[in-house]
């Protein structure tokens, strides 16, 4: 029997029986959507992660004092200026290299008051991160050498104090002393939980004053290439280890975090795979279990397709066939539904979605393998009916 | 297989044919017990006795639908002990044609349809399939019942469906098991008509009646009772 016939037979016994063919089908279509649907959200979950961390600029080394690592004691930084100065040297373009000094702070404008993030920088910031202006200027190298008392708000800050004016030239009070705001950033959004927005900069030395710390929280070094990232952060760790024995430091890189972050949502993404599969699973012991009904219920014709010249694998075939294509339309319409659901989501929540092409194509060939793995029983049982007992059955 | 086809080849030619079965509970059952049979092209033979008599069994060994137990069977010629599963398959597809007590129609799909599939098993393209079941459905004078189902037809018709689908791969014999069992006595008599005239047309037909006034239509009529043949006339 040619293949095409016992498609056009299995399609035949699968519309004569329509509700059963769907009810069953229905297991391997949750099975497929459900697939679908968690890794789409899994791998939106690490895209929009991805994009948040190369959102900070590209092929940044962050070198903070002490260990980093969940349980590590919090360090009390020894850094200063001076370090910057020496990193400066050893990386060889100074404009690579940028510093952060960090405090909270409340910022107000008359009777506003906004509690914003206060990061004391220098000129080189905007080469080393990703950090677009909306209005005004960057910090420049007088700003950091005279402490000028300016600040440039991030988008959040500057609306909360001064909602549609232009804030550029206007004054704020930061712990009672008097900033002028001389930039505005363009909204960013935020990076692992910090906000962004709600940053104030002002020059390095401005905040040192402020705090009344002469220490920076952190070095960040921008590469030139993502080949040159490993070697710089080798070089900027083993400088500084060189300049203060026995101390430890760490530089961070977001090829690091990236991998890290990717790991654990990899993995996450692999644990909702691996619970839709379960009910694809499921899905396919529904199958084999209406195969066998099947197979019973036509005992008969079973005889007697023996009878009229069906060969054993003519009805394995057949039967195997029908179980097949139960599964690969489920999974077909399973695909469908999970693409919609997964668009749907995305529109209305604020979980990222994003569909793979290796979730649909492991989707349908587990949907396949499935329907030739629970077929192949019932389809065997089938085959080996003995004509003369099958005819006899009523 | 094609010295099979030889005119002077028996239709079936049985010697000390045995079939026994085994029950659930292990006792042993010899429904046939030895029968040596001869049956040349073309006959018309009649298999009667009482129910338990083995003629049904027998009906299946000549059917090639079981396997004796012991004794050889040859069918146009060939031993059928020296086939495989798919080589009787295929012997069933071409030699025989089988007439069932209950139709054995498939439910839900035409009488066009019922009477093709021996052909679907034989390979035969879709069209010609179709062709050849139209011109053995008008034989049967059922040319007006092409896209009926069984559900949508009488018994007679029904049953003659089933002889259509018998003689649509032109087969050497053609096995009746209690053709009309199940039909009014016109519907068997116009069945029984069809049968006579296949036969005319040089099919073997074996049929399996304990209906004396079927049996007596067939020229040779053996009695078989306890396994054995009893009489042979």
């Amino acid at each position: 029997m040619k293949t095409a016939e016992a498609l056009r037979m299995a399609v035949e016994a699968l519309r004569v029986n329509r509700l059963r063919s769907m009810l069953t089908m229905l297991g391997v279509i949750i099975g497929v959507l459900s697939v679908v649907i968690l890794v789409a959200i899994g791998t939106g979950a690490k895209n929009a992660v991805e994009k948040e961390i190369a959102g900070l600029g590209s092929n940044i080394i962050l070198v903070v004092p002490g260990q980093v690592g969940l349980g590590a004691a919090p360090t009390q930084s020894r850094l200063d200026l001076s370090d910057v100065a020496y990193v400066r040297r050893v990386v060889g373009d100074p404009t690579k290299v940028t510093v952060a000094v960090n405090s909270g702070e409340p910022v107000r404008v008359g009777r506003v008051e906004v509690f914003a993030t206060l990061t004391g920088t220098d000129e080189n910031m905007p080469h080393v991160f990703d950090r677009p202006l909306r209005r005004g200027r960057y910090l420049a190298e007088t700003d950091v050498d005279t402490r000028r008392r300016v600040v440039i708000l991030g988008s959040e800050v500057a609306a909360k104090l001064f909602g549609d004016v232009d804030p550029i030239g206007r004054q704020v009070t930061i712990a009672g002393v008097r900033f002028r705001v001389i930039g505005v950033y363009e909204t960013v959004g935020a990076t692992f939980g910090v906000a962004r927005d709600q940053e104030v900069h002002l020059p390095v030395t401005t905040a040192q004053r402020l705090i009344g710390l002469p220490r920076i929280n952190g070095i960040a070094v921008g590469a030139s290439g993502p080949d040159e990232i490993e070697p710089l952060r080798r070089k900027v760790v083993d400088a500084l280890a060189e300049r203060y024995p026995g101390e430890a430091f760490s530089a961070v890189t977001q090829t690091q975090l990236l991998g890290t972050i990717g790991t654990v949502l990899g993995m996450l993404t692999g644990v909702l795979a691996a619970i839709a599969g379960i009910s694809l699973l499921v899905g396919g012991v529904g199958v084999s279990n209406i195969m066998l009904v099947s197979v019973r219920e036509r005992t008969r014709e079973i005889g007697l397709r023996k009878a009229l010249g069906a060969r054993g694998r003519d009805i394995l075939g057949q039967f195997l066939i029908e179980a097949v294509l139960l599964t690969t339309v489920g999974g077909v319409i399973g695909i469908l539904a999970g693409i919609g659901g997964a668009l749907l989501i995305q529109a209305v929540s604020p979980v990222p979605a994003s569909i793979t092409w290796w979730s649909i194509v492991l989707a349908f060939g587990v949907s396949a393998a499935v329907g030739v793995f629970f077929g192949v029983a019932p389809a065997r049982r089938a085959a080996r009916l003995d004509p003369v007992v099958a005819l006899r059955t009523d | 297989m094609s010295l099979g086809d030889g005119r002077g080849t028996p239709a079936f030619e049985a010697i000390g044919l045995a079939r026994s079965y085994r029950l659930d509970g292990g006792v042993m059952v010899d429904a046939l017990r030895g029968v040596d049979l001869r049956i040349e092209q073309g006959e018309f033979v009649a298999i009667v006795g009482p129910s338990g008599s083995g003629k049904s069994t027998l009906m299946h060994l000549l059917g090639c639908l079981d396997r004796p137990t012991s004794g050889t069977l040859r069918v146009n010629g060939v031993d059928v002990a020296t086939l495989d599963d798919s080589g009787l398959a295929d012997l069933r597809n071409r030699t025989i044609g089988f007439v069932f007590q209950s139709f054995h129609l498939l439910a839900r799909t035409s009488a066009l349809d019922n009477v093709a599939l021996p052909l679907v098993y034989r390979g035969v393209p879709r069209a010609e399939r179709r062709e050849r079941a139209r011109r053995a459905l008008e034989a049967v004078g059922l040319g007006h019942r092409l896209t009926h189902r069984p559900s949508q037809m009488s018994g007679g018709e029904q049953q003659r469906v089933a002889v259509a689908r018998a003689l649509v791969g032109d087969p050497r014999v053609l096995l009746a098991d209690e053709p009309t069992g199940n039909l009014d006595t016109r519907n068997g008599e116009e069945v029984m008509g069809l049968l006579e005239r296949l036969n005319k047309g040089g099919v073997a037909v074996v049929l399996v009646t304990h209906d004396a006034e079927v049996a007596a239509r067939a020229r040779r009529r053996i009695h078989v009772r306890d396994g054995r043949i009893e009489r042979d006339a």
